[in-house]
């Protein structure tokens, strides 16, 4: 077998393709979740991201466009999990559940127009004297403006959650509806707008799906990597560097399976492809193994619907 | 200004109205959105709600594409009720027809009367076990059973896939990745009992079971133990109820059921195993559960109502060119309009003025 077609720097630029998607996802669950709301529906907000991203990239010719349109379609979908839950009081993980099962078919019945079709390109960035160093150039300096944005999204949701005053009072309404609300903090408006900004983080992973790493538009394209997304906040223990560190990670296993296939390993391609996902549920029974450490790090209102009473 | 108000006591009227109300709303918006999809909407809400329960064909198909959701629903509505959210139902579904129809594969040839029930068991057992890993990884490490039921799913999908280009392959077909037809093979094909209505062995069994699960969870202490668990799960605790006995066993029963409804998919409607085997049965049970307000005769209207979605999508599809994802579309939101009516349950809206 022939591993020396495997460049340990092309793989690495590829790892960081793959793990974007679910990078991005899991950044905008996480800050939901400390929010004190369970939003299952990754799933379906990335795949109407992708569609909705698709439609507008391809209609407008600019990719940029497609991701603002897949944002803009993420957090809308999501509007409809923010009402029932936080004014309905709707269970979340029912609600979530119907938001993946809704967001598949809404996001086929969209985009049946659109298959075979190739978006236009992400503009990669290119900078005299930088990008053509050799491994260094490559590794840093040759990606799409989304990958990174997303490193810039993470650091700012950490700042935000951190160091702000409002980040502060979002994960208050995780940790404690009750005493946020005696405080005078409408819980549910900021819960909602909590999820608005997941929906819009999941339609972004979506698009770059579509727009970057497929390109194309195809049903249900975004196999599973919702709900990876969702595990990737259970890894990392709610915090948001952990998350990067969560994404990168499943890219690599990604990126190694599918290249172990390419060289026709001897392991059967499904046995392969299976990979990514038994990993999941290790990395899951590893984190929640220990009891104790993980009711620390979990918001202690996580789930539970907040109703003001007076 | 409207305001919730929480009533002293949950509305036994809403309980029962809400499913209604759903379907009733889904068909206005549903109406709507094909309005804006330019396809008539009286055609297609026809088409979808009232030509499966009256034409004959599609009724003699109706309790075919119902049993499956049903006996899943059913299922999951155990464990729903307990609160263990068993939503990899698709992947216990595929792994039933992959044990089961190993079963029938390796007896191919031999024949008699024990061989189909055989393949039930090895279905049921195939099932139990595939939801079981999350039990025990919930029991034993806390991993949440939802994240890890459902990349179950995508792990048996691949397994699927492995089986049917490898040992479960059919000798005689050409090299395509597909199984024999087990549906054509009289030992292991299921039976019809009553014709004109569809209901074949595997619709018997499901209405068997389905009384069993009413039983269970209306007279049998072990049921009683598992609606406490899902109300108030520290009550139980001190009424001596071991959550992880409650976890295993709603999810065994949930694989179980899922596993069989394979094995029947298999050996009836599919007739053979192919990369295209599992059609989402196991995901739209979740609303079939829901929709049939986790009770049995409730699942069983509900299940009807969703086979019938199922039946009229694909007539409306040939009929109307409605794409095929419009019906999941419909079936998603009927969901949602049930979950927010639920408030009207325990809540009712009242007009307050707003004081100064």
């Amino acid at each position: 077998m022939d591993f020396s077609s495997l460049s340990p720097v092309a793989m690495i630029v590829l790892l960081i393709g793959a793990a974007t998607p679910i990078l991005l996802a899991a950044i905008g669950e996480l800050v939901v979740e400390k929010s004190g709301v369970l939003n299952l529906g990754v799933e379906g907000m990335m795949i109407i991201g992708a569609v909705c991203g698709f439609i507008v990239a391809v209609n407008t010719d600019s990719p940029m466009l497609g991701l603002v349109g897949a944002a803009v379609g993420g957090a809308i979908v999501s509007m409809v999990f923010a009402f029932l839950t936080q004014y309905l009081l709707s269970n979340q993980v029912a609600t979530g559940l119907a938001l993946t099962l809704f967001g598949l078919g809404m996001a086929a019945l969209m985009g049946r127009s659109y298959n075979g079709i190739r978006p236009p390109r992400m503009p990669r960035l290119e900078v005299e004297g930088l990008t053509d160093l050799p491994v260094v150039g490559r590794l840093f300096f040759s990606h799409d403006p989304v990958i990174y944005g997303s490193l810039v999204l993470v650091f700012a949701v950490w700042y935000f959650l951190n160091r702000t005053r409002s980040g502060l009072v979002l994960r208050a309404c995780g940790e404690n509806h009750e005493a946020a609300h005696s405080l005078g903090y409408n819980v549910q408006l900021i819960r909602f707008g909590a999820i608005m900004f997941g929906g819009a983080c999941a339609g972004l992973g979506g698009a770059y799906v579509s727009l970057v790493r497929v390109p194309q538009w195809t049903e249900g394209m975004t196999a599973g990597v919702g709900w990876i997304a969702l595990a990737i906040v259970v890894f990392a223990a709610w915090k948001p560097w952990r998350v990067i560190l969560g994404a990168y990670m499943f890219g690599g296993i990604t990126i190694l399976q599918l290249s172990l296939q390419a060289l026709g390993i001897s392991i059967s391609g499904a046995y392969l492809s299976m990979t990514p996902y038994i990993v999941t549920i290790v990395v899951l029974v590893i984190m929640s193994a220990d009891r104790k450490k993980a009711s620390i790090n979990a918001p202690a209102c996580l789930g539970k619907s907040f109703h003001a009473s007076h | 200004m409207l305001r919730l108000e929480q009533r002293q006591q949950s509305s036994k009227t809403m309980l029962y109205l809400t499913p209604v109300l759903a379907v009733v709303s889904t068909m206005v918006v549903g109406g709507a959105l094909f309005l804006a999809m330019g396809i008539n909407p009286f055609d297609a809400i026809y088409l979808l709600f009232i030509d499966p329960f009256i034409d004959s064909y599609n009724l003699s198909q109706l309790f075919v594409k119902a049993s499956p959701l049903i006996l899943i629903a059913m299922g999951l509505s155990i464990g729903f009720k307990a609160g263990v959210w068993n939503i990899g139902a698709e992947g216990q579904f595929v792994i039933g027809a992959l044990s089961g129809g190993a079963v029938g594969l390796a007896l191919w040839g031999s024949t008699g009367w024990w061989i189909l029930p055989l393949m039930a068991v090895a279905a049921a057992i195939g099932g139990a076990l595939w939801a079981l890993i999350p039990a025990v990884l919930k029991i034993r490490f806390n991993a949440n059973e939802i994240l890890v039921s459902l990349m179950l799913v995508y792990v048996a999908e691949n397994l699927l896939a492995q089986m049917v280009q490898g040992v479960l392959r059919n000798p005689e077909g050409m090299g395509f990745p597909e199984s024999r037809n087990l549906a054509r093979n009289d030992p292991t094909s299921l039976p019809d009992f009553f014709d004109p209505l569809g209901i074949d062995a595997g619709g018997v069994v499901m209405l068997l079971l389905l009384a069993g699960a009413f039983f269970l969870l209306q007279k049998h202490a072990l049921g009683f133990q598992i609606k406490l668990t899902g109300e108030s799960p520290r009550a139980a605790r001190f009424a001596g109820v071991k959550p992880g006995i409650i976890i295993a066993v709603t999810l065994g029963i949930s694989g179980a059921a899922a596993g069989l409804a394979g094995l029947f998919e298999l050996t009836g409607a599919a007739g053979k195993l192919t990369i295209d085997f599992p059609v989402g049965y196991g995901f739209t049970a979740i609303i079939v559960a829901f929709l049939g307000r986790l009770n049995p005769i409730g699942i069983l209207l509900a299940g009807v109502v969703l086979a019938g979605t199922y039946i009229g999508g694909e007539n409306a599809q040939f009929l109307l060119k409605l794409p095929a994802a419009a019906v999941t579309v419909f079936q998603g939101m009927m969901l949602f309009f049930l979950l927010g009516f639920e408030i009207l349950i325990n809540y009712r809206v009242i007009r307050v003025r707003r004081a100064a």
